[in-house]
Parts: structure tokens; sequence; C-alpha cells
């Protein structure tokens, strides 16, 4: 049996979809997190019984192609489990009706259910089910209440003998909410000035700085502190001893050696140059970039299920409209921050092909993930606030420079913002934690092969010769245009796989303050790493991946140059 | 004659009733989706600077809606 979980974006499908399955997808406080859909299992009396959680819709008739696929899929659906957000009824019901005209079985959730009581909204649920001849059970998804008589009534789903002339749903829909719920007028809480606060300009932008400084300080107070207190003892006092030890055990040399130990530094393990498996492969994940990831994830999650996010895109919208972007752009920029793979996902939120290739070239070369600029950190961190400046100035520059070039000369005028804005939610503190925790796992999982791998890759194509060969071939671009060591062309390989490791590799090379910028401006721009590229040449097809590759190699030279160019000038 | 404007020109906090919407099949369907139609009453809560989203509120939804788009939806003060 398939049994589909559908309703109106944001309305907590996700949740419910973790309650029921027991599986982890991610849920937030906006419309639009869940992009694909998710299958599961569960056992409703001893059978099994399959659950889907379709991406939210507002309508059968789709207005986007998101919309389109979630309809498309309602096609092969058993029984439909309806959400609803019970504070929101008219227009959940909008949905219900047009989901009774498919007479397939049907039953309503109506979650959130917890929430009416605040908002002095009271539903007859009883009446409701009577009205609409399906069963309808009150659910908060959040604290579980309501998901036992959810799945006890799924065998009572069934398909409704309501008789109505579609044309006139909304009269129709009025007539039920007449007769079902009462709304006692309430005087404007502190959460609905709170939310005017937040988005008018006056007050909304200022408010949207701040938030945005603080989110900055946050992650940097916390990555650098984890790493300070937590992960650079754990690695010098813990990690070193065990590793010194097994580099004796083999003999300090040899073949295996040198591939899990690397080589030693005055006779001691340097996690920035020893390059072996167990200590620069670990290090640089877990050592130098986790502290970092937890921290963006942590203050991402907030900011996710805070609901603010819609208002960051609503107060954006101008700003997206110079690169021919609308503000909802901002979630795959956001997400990206993060790390580029599920910024790459979220491009699917934007509705056009023309804007889906502008956000997806722009959030490739100018947003660093998090794994990226943890190790920007390190290396330009000792240079005080001028490297980080002129890196992350550059980015900005850039991705308003090439934003602008491309709405410019690709065809079409984008669409216009037209998004739901969700009433602020204080975030749960168990989701939180499961979201973070969730983000962690896959970070471990998906970025410590790719290190690991990097990092053999590395040593085979130094000991093999075949780095320092093509340091000679790409001497001539390095040497002239960039100003960077033929050395630097191994980091921009292993930056196909790896951004983070390919800044490690920058450190033994004893560059220049100026060298050590123009490395880490074209090292962000010239390529997302190749897990980020998989998920791009899936979304956009092989045509516009090739014109946005040859974008961001060719802005990456220009800019790379410029600044190398740029900072020779001010320097003599 | 009462008066009549387009939505991006009610004053902020003021409420009005959508007289029409001068749009195409598409822009009806896709107001008419979250429930914004002609009849209902809406209340404009406020608007960007330099012709930013429109942020309306009715019942209890509240959605940001394109400058263009605002244009568009006619409303009679109430």
């Amino acid at each position: 049996m398939k049994i589909l979980l559908t309703g109106n974006p944001n309305v907590g499908k996700s949740v419910l979809f973790n309650r029921l399955t027991g599986m982890d997808v991610i849920s937030s406080n906006y419309p639009g997190t869940t992009i694909d859909y998710t299958k599961g299992y569960f056992n409703i009396q001893g059978e099994r019984a399959e659950l889907i959680d379709v991406p939210g819709i507002y309508s059968l008739e789709a207005a986007s192609k998101a919309e389109e696929t979630a309809v498309q899929m309602l096609k092969d659906g058993h029984v439909f489990i309806n959400v609803i957000d019970a504070t929101n009824l008219e227009r959940g019901l909008n949905l219900t009706l047009q989901l009774i005209k498919q007479g397939k079985p049907l039953l309503v959730a109506l979650n959130l259910f917890d929430e009416t009581k605040h908002k002095g909204i009271s539903i007859d649920v009883e009446k409701l089910e009577q009205v609409l001849g399906v069963p309808c059970i009150p659910t908060s998804a959040l604290s579980g209440e309501g998901i036992k008589e959810l799945v006890l009534k799924i065998s009572d789903a069934r398909v409704s003998d309501y008789v109505f002339d579609n044309s006139q749903r909304w009269n129709e829909i009025g007539k039920i909410i007449s007769e079902v719920q009462k709304i006692k007028s309430k005087n404007h809480t502190f959460s609905e000035k709170l939310r005017d606060a937040s988005i008018k300009p006056l007050t909304g932008i200022p408010l949207l700085v701040l938030v945005l400084l603080l989110t900055f300080t946050l992650i940097r107070f916390i990555g650098e502190g984890l790493i300070s207190f937590v992960f650079e003892p754990f690695f010098e006092k813990g990690w070193s001893p065990a590793m010194l030890g097994l580099s004796e055990l083999l003999g300090q040399s040899g073949l295996l050696h040198d591939l899990l130990i690397g080589k030693l530094v005055d006779g001691t393990i340097d996690y920035g140059q020893s390059f072996g498996l167990l200590t620069t492969g670990l290090f640089v994940p877990i050592g130098a970039v986790l502290p970092y990831v937890f921290a963006f994830y942590t203050v991402l999650a907030v900011l996710e299920d805070s609901g603010y996010l819609p208002r960051v895109a609503v107060m954006m919208d101008n700003l997206m409209h110079t690169a021919g972007l609308h503000g909802l752009a901002i979630i795959p920029m956001l997400l990206g921050f993060g790390c580029n793979v599920p910024g790459a996902l979220a491009t699917r939120v934007m509705e056009t092909r023309k804007e889906k290739f502008i956000s997806a070239t722009l959030m490739s070369i100018a947003i660093p993930c998090m794994a990226l600029q943890a190790m920007l950190f390190g290396i330009l961190g000792p240079f005080g606030f001028k490297g980080l400046g002129i890196v992350f100035g550059t980015l900005i520059i850039v991705w308003f420079v090439i934003g602008l070039i491309l709405k410019r000369i690709i065809k079409g005028t984008p669409p216009e913002i037209f998004l739901e804005i969700p009433p602020y939610r204080i975030p749960y503190f168990k989701g939180l934690v499961k979201k973070v925790w969730m983000r962690l796992r896959w970070f471990i999982k998906e970025a410590v092969p790719f290190v690991l791998l990097g990092v053999f890759i590395a040593n085979l194509l130094y000991s093999t010769g075949i780095m320092q060969f093509i340091g000679r071939i790409a001497s001539p671009v390095f040497d002239h245009l960039l100003g960077l060591p033929d050395d630097a062309a191994g980091a921009l390989i292993i930056g196909f796989l790896r951004k983070d490791l390919a800044v490690g590799m920058l450190v033994p090379l004893n560059m220049t303050f100026q060298q050590l910028v123009v490395a880490s401006v074209v090292l962000s721009m010239y390529f997302p790493c190749v897990a980020t590229f998989a998920v791009l040449l899936k979304e956009l097809g092989i045509r516009d991946m090739i014109k946005s590759t040859v974008i961001m190699v060719l802005s990456a030279l220009i800019t790379g140059s410029l600044i190398n160019l740029l900072l020779t000038l001010s320097i003599s | 004659m009462k008066n009549i404007l387009t939505i991006n020109n009610l004053p902020v906090g003021q409420k009005g009733k959508i007289k029409t919407i001068n749009g195409g099949y598409g822009l009806i369907q896709k107001l008419d989706a979250l429930g914004i139609r002609e009849g209902i009453e809406v209340a404009r809560i406020s608007t960007q600077w330099m012709k930013g989203p429109v942020i309306i509120r009715y019942g209890n939804s509240e959605v940001a809606i394109g400058h263009n788009m605002a244009t568009k939806i006619v409303v009679e003060p109430v």
C-alpha cells in the first residue's frame, strides 16, 4: 500500500513523516524545505505500508515545475493523508476539496492543533468529519500528540461522498468554515508585533544586519572555541603521541609509513605538512573543519526553525534582482555557505531555467562552503582582517558582477517573489539537536572519505612525479598571471576533490601574503568540489553545466590575475 | 464612486477588499491557490524600499508579493 503525505507547504509534513517512519528528513519553518520526495516504511496493524513525503503544494493546478512533479506523484498513491495547518483551515481546505475530487481514500490530519488554542481558534472536529465524510484527526507532529490515533485511523480512510461544484470551491469552503470554526478575536500579541517590526524596512533592515553580524560572530566564536579548547588539544596531546608510536612500530619509513603517517617534521607530526592518511587526512576534516561545520549548522538550524529565513528572502529581494534572481535565491546561497551540495539541490526552488542557472553558477563561484572557509580562517587569520577582508570582499564583488552580466546575456525576465511568510516559532530543542546531528553525520560520511582519497591521490601524484610535471606545464599561467609557485598547481588539482584539503596543501609552500590571497580567491572560484559538480550536472544538464564551468574557470583566472596585479601595484 | 486603488498604494496597516485582479489566468490561479481572490479582505503590512515586495496579511496568512504583481491587485479601502 502506498500512502502519500500531502498538503500545503510548511504545515509539518516532514515532521509527521519522521514521526511515522522513524526516519530522518530535514524539516524547517519555511515553505519549500522538502524539495524532493522521501520514501519510508511503517507498520499499520502488522502490515507494511510505504509512506511518501511529497513536497508541499497549494493547489492541484500547479504553478511551478516543482509543484508539477508533486502533483504528478499524487497519481500513483493509494491513500492520501492530507496534512492541514489547523491555524489556517480555510486555505488547507482548498487543497482538501481538490483532493476529494481525485476520488481516492483520504484522511485529514489537522496538524499544529495545539497552536489553535493560543490563537483563539476552536474547530469542531466531529462536525468537520461529518461534512467532509472522511476521518479528521487533530495532531501535533512536534509533540507527538495524535500520531497514534492517526495511524489507527489510516485503515478508515475512505473516498469522500461530499458533492460540490469545483468552480464554487471558495463558497463551499466558506460554508464549511462558518459551520466548524469559531475565532475569538485577540488583541495584537507580542509575536505579531515582532512579525511586523521584522519585515518593515525601517526596523527590519537594521535587525537583518544585526542578525547577520551575530550569525557570523557566533560561528567564529563557537568554531574557534571548539578548535582551541577541544580539537587542537586532542590532536596535539592525544593523537600525536599515538601516531608517533605507530610511526616507530612501522620503522619510521617505508611505503606504508609514508602513506599512513606521512613525513615527520623535526621528528614529530606536523598536521599541516606530514600529509599521511591518519595525520593530515584526519586532521583537516575533523580537527580543522568539523568544529566550524558544527557551529554553522547550529546557528542555521535556529534561523531555519524560527521562521526568520523567509523574511531575509523578502528583504534581500531587491539585492537579488541585480543578479536576475529574486529573494528566494537566498536559500540556496545560505545553504551553500554550509556545503555547496545542499545549496545546489536547493536551486530547485527557482522557477525558471535562467534563475536556476544563475543561482547555481553564482553559488559555485562566490559562495565558499564552511569547510573551505574554516581553512581560509586558518591560513589567512594570522594576517588579521586584511587577508580575509580581501578574499571575502572579492567574492562579494564577483557575485554581483557575474550576476549582472548573466542577467543581461541570458534571455527572459525572472518571475517575481511570491512567498508565504510563516509565523515565528520558538525552535524546538530536540528538533534542533536532531537536525544538527543529521547534517554532521552527513558531513562525516561524505567529506571524510573524499579528504582521505585526496590525501592518497596527492601522495600518489607527488611520488610518481606527475604533480611536478603538471606544475611545469601550468607554470606560465601560474607564474605570470597569478604570481603563484608551480607547486600550487597540486592544490588546484586536489581542489577538484576537496577545497579544504587544497587550502591545507598551500601551507607547506611558504607562500607570501599576496600569493596566499590570490591562491585563496582562485581556489574558491575556479570549480565547485566534485560532489557539488555531480549534483549540478544532474540539476542543470550537461550543456548548461559546460557553460557554467567555462564561466567558473574564466572568472577565476581573470579575478586571480587582477588581484595579483592590484596587490603588486599597491605594494610597489 | 468609492476610491479604488492598487494594493501597493494602500496605506500601511489599512485594510482593503479585493475588487479585481488585473491579470491573466496564470496570475489569478497563482494567487487563488493561496486564497488571495476577489472579495476577501487584506491588510498591507509593509513594502520594501525601491519597489520591493509588498507584504499583505489576510486571515492567518502573511504573504510577500512582488511589486509588479501587487500593482495588478485592485482593492477598495474598508
